[in-house]
């Protein structure tokens, strides 16, 4: 029984620059069950913030559709989106700049309550207010504080009352733990962890870091300029990488473990900018298996190789 | 091979009873509290802590670029290569700086001056301190981006014409081009992508080899640390918890709070296993508690530790560990007691 | 139960204010203290004007026996060509050139800020117009503007604060738009957009809130300017009408006895250089003082 609840296809987004089209997410798929998380992975400016956003349409796609219990809600006008917001929220990277310096923590929380007119009376906003910091562990005693007296982690608490604040169903975590140190990482991480088990709720987790996603989440993608080039269960994905660029970032990952032994696959050079982009597969010139003739043919297409199991390369598409 | 068997048993870096406080406006923020670090030549160090634990004041420090005021520090001795820099006039350590001690900062991108060429800033420092004139210290540059791999013929570019990864390679030729005894790295992969940081780490272990650099890596990524230090010691509140060799620190962990930042860590052998946070905040650093200062976030925490700051105690010939819990008898931490 | 426990939270734990922290960074600086002492004073004088003089015996009548007196116990700023207590009307002067350059900058507050903000938010063709209007406005010299204004609407005192204001909405407009610009790609407006705010909502709830020191400086710095551009209108007759103690106004009738009764323009254009000094010396100190960057 398959219970989908986001259905992404042909995502595309692309920006206009001076030197040509940016193609910041070209033809992203991908489908998530209701309760699951999915992880998407890759390096800065891969497009994987752009496709958070993407789907909440707080940027705009370029064209593609999402599927969100079964509406599309690319289609949806500004007023009937704003409705649909309560059920897909969003939380930020940065805790230092994605809360408004003039509000307090309550009034921070309360605000999604107000403007959707969740709840009318002050007292019981006050009272959700008190519930909500309770569940995301905030002491009441920070109820009137500003968020530049407080810390990263306690902020980020925030950051996720806001986004429970209206019982969201689903959640996309913009890197939530990348700006805070590992024993407060570890706290969020596990708070989210039970919020979603009490909750019920759907995560996209989007992420560097490959060793929380492989903690968090129970299906990964792995993007890069702009187009997933790997998706596979976690478990799967770690113990099985297939695709050259995976492979490659799995290696990279500094383990802190002595015996950890593995063999580092260096890549060449880096990233190249998504302007303008040939029609070959996009990590050819990075590739340290790249063959020319056959790589460098068209974009290659996702195929499931095993069940689940999706890679978009030539050189690995069979099984 | 008989100066390297001179040099063996001396230090690069003697430090002790280090102490930072700046006394601001809102109190006296304890940034670091008295510390003993000690590097041989041809050593890594790894100094790890979380924010605010004191590591890049502690470098700072051993620089001198500590700002005063507000800054205030004290020490009873602070040895480069053997020689005392706690008197020495503002020109010396100019001297000093960049060519026995040099340092590379976390952000790359703010660490180039964006009017000058890559190859002008590479050179200034050799100017300056090899009295080389301009001609040969250009063509010393050159050699220098190449050491770190990067074409020579993009000496006359400038920095935004680079990448992320590609000006820390630039300040990575900088921090050597005087071949410094000593180099500091704070964080210097923190801003980039993993795919690259793995090259910079790489080349800075190849180039420290290299040169017979010394080396202090300033982290807090324990993965970073495990790949390429030889020692260890991690910081807590402006204080060294634990130090000794990565196979003390990583296999014979002593100290709760070692053991809470590997608990932290997602396991990457075993995904669904719950993460083990500590619990609570970092102190304040203008009002830490009494004795030891983790202990308000440690499990093994008993009355005693509030009493008195626990002593850096020897374990074994090299590890050393602050905690007093170890005074009970039969005291071991999880993860010890598992293995 | 749970809402007692929640209103006590509430109450218990009052919030900071920022008006306190902002006379806490205030406090430090010298010169912001003497300028904010300086203008408090010429306010208070002004708001006693009436109380002291009364506006048709001293200030408009004629005395012609007391013409010209040099200062004295009696008069201590002397006494002009016609016989009135230079004190006297440099004192409820003060009211006119205090009304005159806060009415003007408010008139440019809400003009200028309207504007800007929604250029700075919207951008587009909006944007691109609204900014070219403030380049053609700013490349004209304010007085000259404010001349065109002041002869095409007639004198009074109502078209010279329009006049001054109009002059200074262009300055307005660009600090505003520039304010916005910053605020606006900050990540806390994207996340007003995901819980599903208006624009206008986002405008007035998040924005301008983080916009107001800014813009608070700004005018105080502007009322200054606007005093003197006032002033230079009425210098040249263009200001408020004749009998009314204008500073400007005194200047210019001052000016043909300047040889030998300096005093008579000494004391007004003091008075103006000291209203104006103490706006700038509070203004920059407020700067510092509301400037995130500076704290700690």
């Amino acid at each position: 029984m398959s219970d989908t609840i986001l259905d992404v296809r042909h995502l595309k987004k692309y920006f206009k620059t001076g030197k040509g089209m940016l193609h910041a997410v070209d033809d992203v798929s991908f489908t998530i069950e209701r309760g699951k998380t999915l992880g998407l992975v890759g390096e800065s400016g891969c497009g994987k913030s752009t496709t958070g956003r993407s789907v909440l349409r707080l940027i705009e796609p370029t064209s593609g559709e999402v599927f969100f219990e079964g509406k599309d809600i690319v289609k949806l006008s500004g007023g009937e989106m704003r409705k649909m917001r309560k059920d897909m929220q969003i939380i930020f990277q940065d805790p230092f700049s994605s809360l408004d310096p003039k509000k307090t923590v309550s009034q921070a929380i309360s605000e999604p309550i107000r403007i959707n007119k969740i709840l009318k009376n002050k007292r019981d906003i006050e009272d959700r207010v008190m519930e909500l910091m309770d569940t995301v562990g905030l002491a009441e005693r920070l109820v009137n504080t500003y968020p530049h007296e407080l810390d990263g982690g306690r902020r980020q608490r925030i950051g996720i009352a806001r986004a429970l604040a209206m019982e969201p169903k689903l959640i996309i975590c913009d890197e939530p733990v990348s700006a805070l140190d590992v024993s407060i990482q570890a706290q969020i991480l596990n708070l989210m962890d039970d919020l979603q088990d009490k909750l019920d709720l759907t995560y996209i987790f989007i992420t560097h870091d490959l060793a929380v996603v492989n903690h968090f989440a129970d299906e990964i993608a792995v993007m890069y300029l702009g187009g997933i080039v790997e998706k596979a269960p976690s478990e799967e994905l770690f113990t099985n990488p297939i695709h050259p660029y995976t492979r490659a970032l799995l290696s990279a990952i500094p383990v802190p473990d002595l015996d950890h032994k593995r063999e580092r696959i260096s890549l060449k050079g880096e990233i190249t900018s998504p302007v303008n982009l040939p029609n070959e597969c996009r990590f050819a010139n990075r590739c340290y298996e790249c063959q020319d003739k056959i790589c460098r043919a068209g974009i290659p297409p996702l195929v499931e190789v095993s069940p689940n199991h999706f890679v978009a390369c030539y050189l690995h598409n069979e099984k | 091979m008989s100066e390297k068997e001179i040099t063996r048993n001396e230090k690069i870096l003697d430090v002790k009873n280090l102490s930072v406080r700046f006394e601001t406006e809102d109190g006296i923020v304890r940034a670091v509290n008295g510390i003993d670090l000690d590097l041989g030549y041809h050593r890594t160090l790894g100094l790890v802590g979380e924010t605010g634990a004191g590591k890049t004041t502690t470098a700072l420090a051993l620089l001198r670029l500590v700002q005063s005021p507000p800054g205030v520090v004290e020490c009873d001795k602070l040895e480069i290569g053997g020689r005392d820099i706690r008197e020495l006039s503002i020109e010396h350590m100019e001297q000093i700086r960049g060519k026995d001690i040099s340092m590379i900062f976390q952000d790359p991108m703010t660490a180039l001056n964006p009017v000058f060429t890559v190859g002008d800033q590479i050179a200034e420092s050799l100017e300056l301190h090899e009295h080389l004139n301009h001609e040969q210290a250009l063509e010393r540059a050159g050699d220098m981006l190449e050491m770190v791999g990067i074409p020579r013929a993009r000496g006359k570019e400038y920095p935004h014409q680079f990448s992320g990864g590609m000006k820390q390679r630039v300040v990575i030729a900088i921090a050597l081009a005087c071949n410094p005894k000593l180099l500091i790295a704070d964080e210097p992969t923190t801003a980039l992508d993993v795919t690259i940081q793995a090259q910079v780490l790489e080349l800075m272990n190849d180039l420290k080899t290299k040169y017979d650099t010394s080396m202090i890596m300033i982290t807090h990524d324990l993965g970073i640390v495990a790949e390429v230090c030889d020692e260890v010691a991690v910081m807590y509140a402006g204080r060294i918890i634990e130090k000794g060799t990565l196979e003390d620190v990583f296999r014979e962990t002593m100290h709760p709070y070692t053991e809470g930042l590997f608990n932290s860590l997602p396991n990457i052998k075993n995904r669904t296993a719950r993460l083990k946070p500590i619990m609570g905040l970092m102190p304040d650093p203008t009002n830490l508690p009494p004795g030891c200062a983790f202990a308000p976030r440690c499990n093994y925490a008993t009355e005693e530790c509030s009493k008195e700051v626990p002593e850096l105690k020897a374990v074994s010939q090299t590890h050393k560990c602050a905690c007093c819990a170890y005074e009970r008898e039969g005291f071991c931490i999880e993860r010890r007691a598992k293995k | 139960m749970a809402n007692e426990k929640e209103l006590r939270a509430h109450q218990k734990y009052k919030k900071r204010s920022s008006l306190g922290m902002v006379w806490h960074q205030l406090k430090k600086n010298k010169g912001a203290i003497i300028g904010l002492i300086l203008i408090s004073l010429v306010i208070i004088l002004a708001l006693c004007a009436p109380l002291i003089y009364d506006y048709k015996q001293d200030i408009v009548k004629n005395h012609v026996r007391e013409r010209m007196l040099y200062p004295s116990a009696e008069h201590p700023f002397g006494t002009d060509d016609l016989g009135r207590d230079i004190l006297a009307r440099v004192i409820w002067g003060a009211r006119y050139s205090l009304a005159v350059g806060v009415v003007a900058v408010l008139f440019a507050l809400v003009v200028g800020v309207t504007l800007g903000a929604i250029a700075g938010y919207v951008g587009g063709v909006f944007e691109d117009i609204v900014m070219r209007v403030c380049d053609i406005f700013s490349s004209i010299p304010s007085v000259l503007l404010a001349i065109a204004v002041v002869s095409a609407m007639g004198k009074s005192t109502v078209n010279l604060m329009i006049a001054v204001g109009l002059a200074s909405s262009a300055p307005f407009t660009r600090v505003a738009r520039a304010a916005v610009l910053v605020v606006r790609d900050e990540e806390y407006i994207e996340a007003a957009k995901a819980i599903g705010m208006r624009d206008w909502q986002i405008i007035l709830e998040h924005i301008l809130p983080n916009c107001v020191s800014q813009i608070i400086v700004q005018a105080t710095l502007r009322v200054g300017s606007a005093i003197i551009s006032a002033a230079q209108l009425s210098f040249l007759g263009l200001g408020v009408p004749a009998p009314a103690p204008e500073w400007g106004a005194m200047l210019s009738s001052g000016r043909q006895f300047i040889r030998d009764y300096s005093y008579m323009t000494l004391f007004p254009g003091l008075a103006i250089m000291l209203c104006v000094l103490s706006l700038n010396l509070l203004g920059d100190g407020l700067r510092d003082a509301l400037d995130p960057k500076l704290k700690r």
